[in-house]
């Protein structure tokens, strides 16, 4: 362990002292602590969002006027490539799985640490070097310039060197969200302190079970039809080349079997996250604990088997296109009853207005228009309409952006006090919420529009009808751009001058809350605590002082 | 913003001694004494943790408990469901290929029966001669399950060896039809995970030697050795089904 205090010199502890660096240093060594892998995955990620958010800069600005005069048409179909590889691989996955799942989920389990903490430090250090390679093709010999999807033919006749690095890029980031899915599964179900049942973990950990099952079983196959996809294009074998004999659409189905699933795997970890925020912001119990959890398991079985729905204009035959908008249409189902189960936690709770709490019911709103954009693009006659135009991108960014990123600002305005004690500042994370919810919709809502009036996605150049609109989505963009500055001050600068939050600023009962802020090495002094109703607000809640180091305290001495 | 009639029912002073003691049993939040979990000493307020618990924490070597190997085979187990899940993933590419896009003329999918199969039963045997080295091992007779797994690794190593004559003689090369990569690519991944099983297997043969780090008492990294060359075992009865016999 990075066991950092010099109070155990005389301790028996086996861990080779001086190997590991202590404070700052830390975050940039090989550290085996689940916080600083956590916040290991949160900065990195960051950064890669501004990077990714650079790049979506350069796409608006180029869509801000129907010609193709601010870049190249090559270097925008690179851009939109980089930008959605950024976005997906190493911003929204890592972060909402890898950073808040290793902070938050040896707390929730009641464990010191994750199951495997030497492939925990290795899963993270996938990341960073798969990135710089990622990034690095654009100035070697340009970067892949086949979209996310890399479809194939389009992947096999763009320039093979930047295709082939991208390909070795998401290899390695699948390989570092695998071996974080098995840390998570064996986390969750093995490592749960005595006495702890399944029914009693926070709901961010059944998402992130449902997730990581989603992430076990379905990115070794993007991994594999990868491979065959470099073979194409290294030894020119002919697996997806139309003109040796393959078959492009066996790709399409590999491809989307991992990335329909992604999709989840981006969101159900913020469904969690946000199943945690709203009941202590609200101060009520979780509405329908346990219609929750089938929700999540009910989504992760739907989600594997959906994956044809993207392709509708694939040639699919009809009984598939049947099945597959029937099981998609299903999914509403259990998204639905999260999405009221949210509401009925807040209805009547003693709501506090903070920019967690805003960017939370931000999600709401933005997740519940982007998921039923997402039930009318299920249904084949309106798929086959808008498939690969701009309502494709506006929906996706609804659920993606307006979902899961709106959970990740709320997520930090509500953890940052427990990474580093001290409070974020309220009245820059207001503004940050004003701009972002602002920006976000003014820079998605029109391309629903575009979408449905034929503008297709990935184009440098459009029909000049669709300017006015177009340059209003750019003046979003823009605006989300500035947000990010509320944010970036306000984190650097809490970091140093913020409000000391103390243990537990929000008086919430999950178990990361009932130790100190920042935590020690192992999370706890004593004992784990056995919190077996993580949700218990409401009742007799003023008797309780829950701002108190341990559990065992809370126990002994917390009831006045 | 309203109170709701939970919150605001805990007003008085005289419930208070009652709900005080609802919500210990409410929250539960007692501590346990009595499990290899609390192995955590008392410390003074602001000390670090000395020991962590060795059943959470492989770190540094602590974390050869039982409880620990019976997390690790299941992170192993995981790790193969994720494996098995790429031959998935391949073998439904291979048989949508077969099904729906037909070879060139002049090609099919004939292939030669006799070696394949002696491969087979070669890796199926050795399935079984890797399991009576586990059960040597946990017997404590380190000298004849070093004599199972090298018969083991040996049988892997003939079926790497008839996989490459099985290569040089095929009328077929990588980039024929969408058949012969197809099939290189399927027995290359499948030769591969041979390859690396016979590597773990001549690390545990290292490993078991008088003094070594897998005996009785730490057999993880023989049965973990041992589910994996299952795994691999299984894995090429599929493919060798639909490869040869399909």
């Amino acid at each position: 362990m990075t066991l950092a205090a010099p109070s155990d010199l005389s301790s028996p502890s086996p861990a080779p002292r001086g190997l590991q660096p202590e404070g700052w240093l830390r975050y940039f060594s090989f550290s085996l602590d689940h916080k600083v892998i956590g916040l290991q995955y949160l900065v990195c990620g960051f950064l890669f969002y501004l990077i990714g958010g650079a790049l979506a800069g350069v796409i608006r600005t180029e869509l801000a006027s129907p010609i193709s005069d601010f870049v190249s048409r090559d270097t925008y179909n690179q851009v939109l490539t980089l930008h959605g590889t950024i976005m997906i691989f190493l911003w929204i996955v890592p972060v909402v799985n890898g950073a808040f799942g290793n902070y938050l989920i040896p707390f929730y389990v009641g464990a010191r640490d994750m199951a495997f903490p030497r492939l925990n430090a290795v899963a993270f250090w996938l990341i960073p070097p798969a990135g710089i390679l990622l990034i690095s093709s654009y100035f070697i010999a340009g970067a892949a310039q086949s979209g996310w999807t890399a479809y194939p033919p389009l992947s096999l006749t763009t320039p093979a060197t930047g295709q082939v690095i991208w390909i070795l890029s998401v290899l390695l980031l699948g390989g570092s969200s695998i071996f974080g899915g098995i840390n998570f599964i064996a986390t969750i179900l093995k490592l749960r302190r005595p006495g702890l049942k399944m029914m009693q973990l926070p709901m961010y950990c059944w998402a992130m079970l449902g997730t990581s099952i989603l992430v076990v079983l379905s990115t070794p196959v993007l991994a594999g039809t990868l491979v065959l996809l470099s073979f194409d294009i290294i030894a020119h074998t002919g697996f997806f080349n139309p003109t040796l004999g393959g078959n492009v659409v066996v790709y399409q189905h590999l491809f989307w079997f991992y990335s329909h699933p992604a999709v989840y795997i981006m969101v159900l970890p913020a469904f969690g996250l946000v199943s945690e925020i709203l009941p202590v912001h609200s101060r009520k119990p979780l509405f329908g604990y346990t219609t929750m959890v089938y929700s999540i398991l009910g989504i992760v079985v739907l989600g594997l088997i959906v994956w044809a729905h993207h392709m509708f204009t694939s040639g699919t035959p009809p009984w598939m296109r049947l099945f597959f908008t029937i099981a998609t249409s299903f999914i509403a189902v259990p998204t639905g009853i999260k999405f009221f189960n949210w509401l009925a936690t807040l209805w009547g709770g003693r709501i506090s207005l903070n920019s967690a709490m805003l960017f939370a019911c931000g999600f709401i709103v933005n997740f519940v228009f982007g998921g039923i954009t997402g039930v009318a693009l299920a249904q084949v006659p309106f798929d086959i309409h808008v498939h690969d135009t701009y309502f494709v991108v506006g929906h996706f960014h609804y659920i993606v952006y307006g979902g899961t990123v709106f959970v990740v600002f709320s997520a930090l305005y509500h953890w940052y006090p427990k990474f580093t004690g001290r409070m974020l500042n309220e009245d820059l994370g207001r503004l940050h919420f004003l701009l972002t919810f602002i920006g976000f919709n003014l820079c998605f809502a029109p391309q629903h529009w575009l979408g449905l009036n034929g503008m297709p996605r990935r184009v440098a150049e459009y029909d000049p009808q669709f300017t006015l609109l177009n340059q209003v989505s750019s003046v979003g963009a823009l605006l989300m751009a500035v947000s990010t500055l509320p944010l970036l001050i306000n984190v650097l600068w809490s970091a140093w001058k913020g409000q000391p939050a103390g243990d537990n600023p929000w008086n919430a009962l999950t178990p990361e809350w009932l130790t100190s802020s920042p935590p020690p090495v192992e999370n706890w002094i004593g004992e784990a605590p056995l919190v077996q109703h993580p949700y218990g607000y409401g009742q007799a809640e003023g008797l309780m002082d829950v701002k108190v180091a341990s559990g065992r305290q809370l126990w002994d001495g917390g009831n006045r | 913003m309203s109170r709701s009639p939970a919150a605001a029912s805990c007003g008085t002073a005289a419930t208070a001694e009652a709900n005080a003691l609802s919500i210990r049993t409410f929250l539960q939040l007692r501590p346990v004494h009595s499990t290899p979990f609390a192995v955590m000493t008392s410390l003074a307020p602001g000390a670090v943790p000395a020991t962590a618990s060795p059943d959470q924490t492989s770190a540094e070597g602590h974390g050869e408990g039982a409880a620990h190997h019976d997390v690790r085979m299941f992170g192993l187990a995981t790790f193969l469901v994720a494996d098995g899940m790429t031959f998935a993933g391949f073998f439904a590419a291979y048989l949508t290929f077969r099904a729906v896009n037909p070879l060139p003329a002049g090609s099919n999918y004939e292939l030669e029966l006799v070696l394949p199969t002696i491969n087979t039963v070669l890796l199926v045997i050795s399935s079984f001669t890797f399991h009576r080295a586990g059960r040597r091992l946990l017997g404590g007779d380190n000298a004849a399950a070093r004599r199972w797994l090298l018969l083991t690794a040996g049988l892997g190593a003939a079926f790497l060896a008839g996989q490459m004559v099985e290569y040089f003689n095929l009328p077929f090369g990588l980039t024929d039809n969408l058949f012969a990569s197809t099939f290189y690519a399927l027995t290359g991944f499948h030769g591969l995970h041979v390859t690396l099983g016979v590597i773990c297997i001549a690390i545990v043969w290292l490993q078991s030697r008088p003094g070594g780090r897998v005996q009785a008492s730490e057999p993880f990294g023989l049965e973990a050795a041992e589910l994996y060359w299952h795994f691999v075992d299984g894995i090429w009865v599929v493919l060798y089904g639909l490869l040869y016999l399909l």
